[in-house]
């Protein structure tokens, strides 16, 4: 069907919408009198509501109307929240995004959604007698357009001076995208015609796409009005046009009626005027939201954005890597010619390319609170499941990291965070048994250190005892006693990552399905990164990955070693030094310096990267880049500083995998090829 | 697997003529600065900056235990692609292409030249030539073949 094409953003907006509910009903657990958040719920509701009965998901629509429906009677106070209805609505928002899923996958998007529906549909008639459908008001034909006097008397002076005013319905096709594209296309023509005094839905909204696919106008053009209703239908995706001559007279007097009645009439005005409704509880919850807009941060919906193809931000970025290579090598061409005006120009153009740069790695970065928000939701559930009380605390989450990223960690995060609540958390009863805070407590962290993200998930719980791990491991063969006899706390940990191990000692739903810890870790090893375990028996257990930016063009160090020349990563290095043969001691067989108090241990480059000796050089002291991983220090010996440069990081390749401590290789402005030293390999 | 017809890139190695089938070949280049890897078996020479594309070197008389030569005006890195994997092989020279029929090329005998037979698909016999096609994916399996333990 030709409605394929409109499916992907179908599906993408979908997810957002229902995502921005789930969080909002979440909010609204916490604070359930705070109507904003409960109008912000409505309007995504509304919009999906409207979304997937465009596209033809019949249950969808049905099931996200009654949802609204309940929605709408919290709003009008007519419904209280209970947490038992955040149940029910969380439930149906289950059933959507099931919904969604299958029509992403290729299915149909049905499902039984009747029990469901059955539970909405009690709680709203045991609040308030149920709304008329609003979708009856699809099939109005009258605007009950309201005029205030100021209008009124522009009406009147406009058919003195022998204009025509006519209100016109413009309806789009329903499966119109560019809605404000289309209405604007149509009051451009209009205007061209004569002039447009009103319209329902506000010119605002219209902009902004908050209508159905409909939308009235009260126009007066000295033009024939059958000509202009032939101009307008020639603007593509406009299904039909309407008008209808105004009669002032009936305007002035309805009016009058207007003002004075109110009940039965305005009833109707409500439900007819639907959309100028939500229009109108959109602006006052604005307001409101203005108000605590330090609270809320759901406004980012008046940001205008783009989609973009995450290929051509690929292309672009390849592009742009060539642009540095090249921007390296004028650099060099310029500084051995000593040419002023071109240093000039090439010092310009390097200061615009890193702007640009910085815009290009921007865009590829999201915040992995897209990944982050769906925690709260799974932590509630599956405490409620477990039994157990559950506070989840989630701190930087704005941390940003590469879209490529973001896209694979999701499913590592979901099995720790369950592995936190299944094994980690104790029972309440428990908990109170051993002196703990009847809650237990899941942070999930996030921050950036150098160029790698750190994530990390840590609780209060049980804690892991490395007795049991072991004998565990050894049980499972994963590890045979004597090798097990020489193994620190640590490398114990390690063992729980290893393939064939796992330590809950009875197989529960919520985890320990037959996919162990092991998978977490090689998924995250296949994004260049490394998860890493510590535990304190009876205090808890932190899980800490370590993720890289891929950053694709980073700084660096370059270094020389004889004739080959090194990239050493800025992010790892904390300083270079100059040290005296004679400042460096012997411990351990292993040479070291007195760095600022701390006992560095010296790592000879030369030796070990076997790099080809030329002559033998006798120095009276050694060049050194002190860097870093985590706490940890080294100081790496090379021959001599080059300087600093921005590169791109290349790939060896499929062929070389897994090179001893280089990380990766870069062009340089000579076109020779230099590595890229990885400093966390060489630090242990 | 191989076509009633095939071309194939000739090249000469050790005083004898190997081929590989022209639909591997991305390109050949004369001998050009290579950037050591440390801590990699010997046969890999290195990697080059092929028009902005880092791409390891294997020098191929390493990889089959010939003896090392100096480089020289006739030596060629022939670029091939195979599984997603890009690699540069060194060649003593790049000297033909040729169409091989299948008729002509016979299964691998026991022992070839100096070869293990691993890395050998079959021998075609052209004339009073005898050329030797190789077997580029096990060539590329670093699993085979390998005594250096890194």
């Amino acid at each position: 069907m030709e409605m394929n094409q409109y499916l992907d953003i179908f599906l993408d907006e979908s997810r957002e919408h229902l995502q921005s509910i789930n969080e909002n009903l979440l909010e609204l657990e916490k604070d359930p009198t705070n109507l904003s958040i409960v109008n912000e719920i409505f309007r995504s509701a509304h919009t999906l509501k409207g979304m997937s009965a465009t596209m033809g998901y019949e249950d969808l629509a049905k099931l996200t109307h009654k949802m609204e429906n309940v929605l709408d009677g919290i709003r009008n106070n007519k419904i209280k929240v209970t947490s038992n209805l955040l149940d029910i609505v969380f439930q149906s928002i289950d059933d959507l995004e099931a919904m969604v899923g299958s029509i992403s996958s290729g299915g149909d998007g049905k499902r039984d959604v009747h029990e469901i529906v059955r539970l909405l549909a009690e709680i709203e008639n045991g609040g308030v007698v149920a709304r008329e459908e609003i979708a009856a008001t699809a099939e109005a034909t009258i605007s009950n357009l309201q005029y205030d006097e100021y209008e009124i008397t522009v009406l009147q002076e406009s058919k003195e001076q022998g204009f025509e005013i006519v209100e016109l319905k413009v309806e789009l096709s329903t499966n119109c995208l560019l809605k404000a594209a289309r209405s604007y296309m149509v009051f451009e023509t209009l205007e061209q015609n004569g002039e447009v005094i009103k319209s329902n839905p506000t010119v605002e909204k219209i902009e902004e796409e908050q209508f159905a696919n409909f939308f009235f106008v009260t126009y007066i053009t000295k033009n024939n009005i059958e000509e202009i209703k032939q101009k307008l239908l020639n603007i593509s995706e406009i299904e039909n046009v309407e008008f209808t001559n105004v009669d002032l007279d009936s305007l002035i007097s309805s009016r009058n009626v207007d003002q004075n009645d109110s009940s039965e009439e305005s009833k109707v005005t409500e439900e007819t005027n639907a959309n100028e409704e939500i229009a109108k509880e959109n602006s006052e919850k604005d307001a409101q939201i203005k108000e605590q807009s330090s609270k809320t941060k759901t406004t980012q919906q008046n940001t205008k954005t783009i989609r973009v193809n995450i290929e051509r931000l690929d292309i672009l970025m390849n592009l742009f890597e060539e642009l540095v290579i090249d921007r390296g090598r004028l650099e060099q061409l310029s500084r051995e010619l000593n040419h002023g005006e071109l240093q000039e120009t090439v010092e310009r153009m390097t200061r615009v390319s890193s702007d640009l740069q910085n815009i290009i790695l921007n865009m590829r970065m999201i915040p992995i609170d897209t990944v982050f928000n769906r925690f709260p939701r799974m932590v509630r559930q599956l405490a409620k499941d477990l039994n157990k009380k559950i506070d989840l605390q989630i701190i930087g989450a704005e941390t940003e990291l590469d879209r490529t990223v973001i896209d694979e960690i999701g499913d590592p995060l979901v099995h720790l965070i369950r592995n936190a609540l299944d094994h980690g958390i104790e029972k309440p009863e428990i908990r109170v048994q051993k002196g703990k805070p009847e809650t237990g407590t899941v942070e999930l962290n996030a921050y950036h250190s150098g160029n790698h993200v750190f994530i990390e998930v840590k609780e209060d719980g049980a804690g892991i005892s490395s007795e049991k791990i072991l004998d565990k491991a050894i049980s499972k063969k994963v590890i045979t006693k004597q090798a097990a006899s020489s193994l620190t706390e640590q490398q114990i940990f390690d063992l729980i990552f290893a393939s064939g191990f796992s330590t809950a000692e009875k197989i529960s739903d919520v985890s320990g399905r037959g996919v162990g810890l092991d998978v977490v870790k090689s998924k995250i090893e296949a994004l260049g990164g490394s998860v890493t375990v510590t535990s304190e028996l009876g205090r808890g257990t932190t899980f800490s990955i370590q993720l890289p930016l891929t950053l694709s063009i980073i700084s660096v160090m370059l270094v020389e070693l004889q004739d080959e020349k090194y990239a050493i990563p800025l992010s790892s290095i904390i300083e270079t030094a100059y040290v005296k043969k004679s400042d460096i001691l012997s411990a351990h067989n292993q040479k070291v310096i007195d760095f600022r108090g701390k006992v560095v241990p010296l790592l000879f480059l030369n030796d070990l990267f076997n790099v080809p000796n030329s002559e033998g050089q006798v120095e009276d002291g050694y060049s050194i880049v002190i860097v870093r991983k985590g706490e940890k220090l080294a100081g790496l010996v090379v021959d001599s500083f080059i300087g600093q440069q921005e590169i791109v990081l290349k790939s060896l390749g499929n062929y070389l995998t897994n090179v001893f401590a280089i990380s990766g290789a870069t062009i340089l402005g000579d076109g020779q090829v230099a590595l890229i030293i990885d400093c966390n390999a060489l630090i242990k | 697997m191989i076509a009633q017809e095939e071309k194939v890139i000739v090249f000469e190695l050790n005083n004898e003529e190997y081929c590989i089938p022209v639909k591997f070949v991305k390109s050949i280049e004369k001998i050009q600065y290579i950037t050591r890897v440390p801590k990699v078996e010997p046969f890999v020479k290195g990697v080059i900056n092929l028009r902005g594309v880092v791409t390891p070197i294997i020098d191929l008389r390493l990889r089959f235990d010939f003896p090392e030569l100096p480089f020289n005006d006739q030596t060629r890195i022939i670029i091939v692609s195979i599984n997603e994997k890009e690699v540069g092989f060194i060649v003593d020279s790049a000297n033909d292409v040729l169409d091989v029929q299948q008729s002509q090329i016979e299964s691998a005998p026991e022992v070839v030249g100096e070869i293990e037979r691993d890395y050998i698909k079959g021998v075609a016999k052209l004339d009073k030539r005898l050329l030797i096609l190789l077997d580029l994916e096990n060539i590329l399996d670093s699993s085979f073949g390998t005594n250096t333990n890194v």
